[in-house]
């Protein structure tokens, strides 16, 4: 274990079917549960801003009868608020309406206040007021792809976004519409997908239609990105020019969660499924498998997981967080949240019997 | 000073909303809104009326293109407004709107 400040915590949020539950906890071993928040309606995007000397909690809210919103809270939890008008809404002359969040993106340290939101229908958003107010993005909405983008199971949504420090590289992966990129900040945007296989499409290699799951960067290779794909999972050296396989070795090339490690170069971590007849851990048997090498071999982490788990882990039910060693979190739909302090190498039970995990954040904050 | 229907302003009969406990909260607590009527108004045009000041209020009920939002119900006079003229039903003055959530979800 590293050196760390006793006037750090962690805190590890979970967006489950039927609201909101915040563990917290002094060394990421033992856990203080509190929820529900938010009882009744589903969390499916989490995002943890600790920029700017505070730290706020974003929650993409939906309820089945009264919509989705996004509302913060800047004490853990302990109250929330819900900008009037709403943080997220189409322009009239769009005539769509707000389906869902599924994506709170924080921005880089350099620039607080930015946050990045992926929405359903298919859209990104931009905020530069610390997540109280976003902007459609215009030029991914008006792309001349957009009425071809289908829907994944889920939904129609933009997912996942990655910014580079830099901040002109702006990479979003949609279901299923693939990967796009930016290299104007999120001004114009081609598709990126090559190498990327859409096995389900007449055209097996299309410039895009592919179902993406989820993207991460490297965080110390500029231009290399990580994909789990809905069958398929790649790593890209050239900022997505070119994608190639990094499944060997892994049980399963199916799964939805990609993760990084927030300073190490080449390391990533996936959740294999079985899939698509059977979308459980490979025979039962959950596991997260981490790469070192940037995808050349894998390694399989069970240490600490039951002996059987049949429930699937989602895309954003996953996180890393920023201590050394970085811990790693995820949740099942099964209701239950594992956290490992050691990047993986052993996992402890944060929780258990929730509603189906949807999303899962973690971060280290100043104070308890 | 008297309304378009001839009657002095505190003679005129209001249109009554009546909300869900769930929703009180964003109305300042207050289980029903009321809305002043000189005549037939639109079930749009009360719900403007009634949640001009309550604008997370509106948001739950109606999405930023003006629609209804699926799984909740305006009920005008005992039917439900879907079944109706949808939003251009009209109220009038003296009537209650009810508006109840759906009975669903697992």
């Amino acid at each position: 274990m590293g050196f760390m400040s006793p006037a750090e915590s962690f805190v590890v949020a979970i967006g489950t079917k039927k609201g909101l539950w915040l563990a917290t906890s002094p060394d990421r071993q033992d856990w203080s549960l509190s929820g529900p928040h938010f009882l009744m309606t589903e969390v499916p995007s989490i995002g943890i801003d600790t920029r700017d000397g505070r730290t706020r909690i974003m929650v993409g809210v939906r309820s089945e009868h009264w919509g989705p919103t996004v509302a913060h809270s800047d004490d853990l939890g302990a109250s929330w608020t819900e900008p009037e008008q709403g943080a997220i809404g189409f322009p009239e002359d769009t005539g769509a309406a707000l389906e869902r969040i599924w994506q709170i993106y924080p921005d880089a340290e350099s620039r607080p206040g930015v946050v990045w939101a992926g929405a359903e229908p298919i859209s990104v958003w931009k905020s530069t007021d610390g997540g109280e107010h976003f902007e459609l993005n215009r030029g991914l909405w008006d792309h001349p792809h957009r009425s071809e983008w289908g829907a994944g199971f889920g939904g129609a949504a933009a997912h996942s976004i990655v910014v580079n420090p830099a901040g002109d590289n702006v990479h979003v992966a949609m279901s299923t519409g693939g990967v796009y990129r930016s290299l104007d900040g999120g001004t114009s945007w081609e598709p990126r997908n090559k190498g990327i296989s859409a096995y389900f499409m007449p055209d097996p290699n299309p410039e895009f239609g592919q179902c993406v799951h989820k993207i991460a960067a490297d965080a110390a290779v500029e231009g290399r990105l990580y994909a789990q794909n809905h069958h398929g999972v790649y790593r890209t050296d050239d900022n997505a020019e070119n994608w190639e396989s990094i499944a060997e070795g892994l049980p399963a090339d199916f799964g939805f969660v990609m993760l990084t490690h927030p300073r190490r170069e080449g390391t990533a971590w996936v959740v294999p499924l079985k899939a698509d007849g059977e979308r459980i851990p490979p025979d039962g048997k959950l596991a997260v498998h981490r790469t070192d090498d940037a995808g050349a071999s894998w390694k399989r982490l069970d240490s600490g997981l039951p002996e059987n788990e049949y429930n699937s882990v989602l895309r954003d039910a996953a996180s890393v967080d920023s201590a050394e060693p970085a811990g790693v979190y995820f949740g099942t739909r099964g209701g239950t949240v594992y956290a490992s302090a050691d990047e993986g190498e052993t996992f402890t039970e944060v929780a258990s019997h929730l509603p189906d995990v949807l999303c899962v954040r973690a971060a280290v904050v100043a104070g308890a | 000073m008297f309304c378009a229907c001839g009657q002095p302003w505190w003679q005129v009969p209001d249109i009554s909303v009546v909300l869900p406990s769930v929703l009180q909260p964003l109305a300042g607590g207050q289980p029903v809104l009321t809305a002043p009527a000189d005549g037939p108004v639109t079930v749009a045009k009360l719900l403007d009326s009634v949640t001009g000041n309550y604008p997370v209020l509106a948001r739950r009920l109606r999405d930023e293109t003006g629609a209804l939002r699926r799984y909740v119900n305006i009920y005008v006079n005992g039917d439900e407004v879907r079944r109706l003229q949808g939003l251009e039903t009209e109220v009038a003055a003296g009537q209650e709107v009810l508006v109840i959530q759906s009975v669903a979800g697992g």
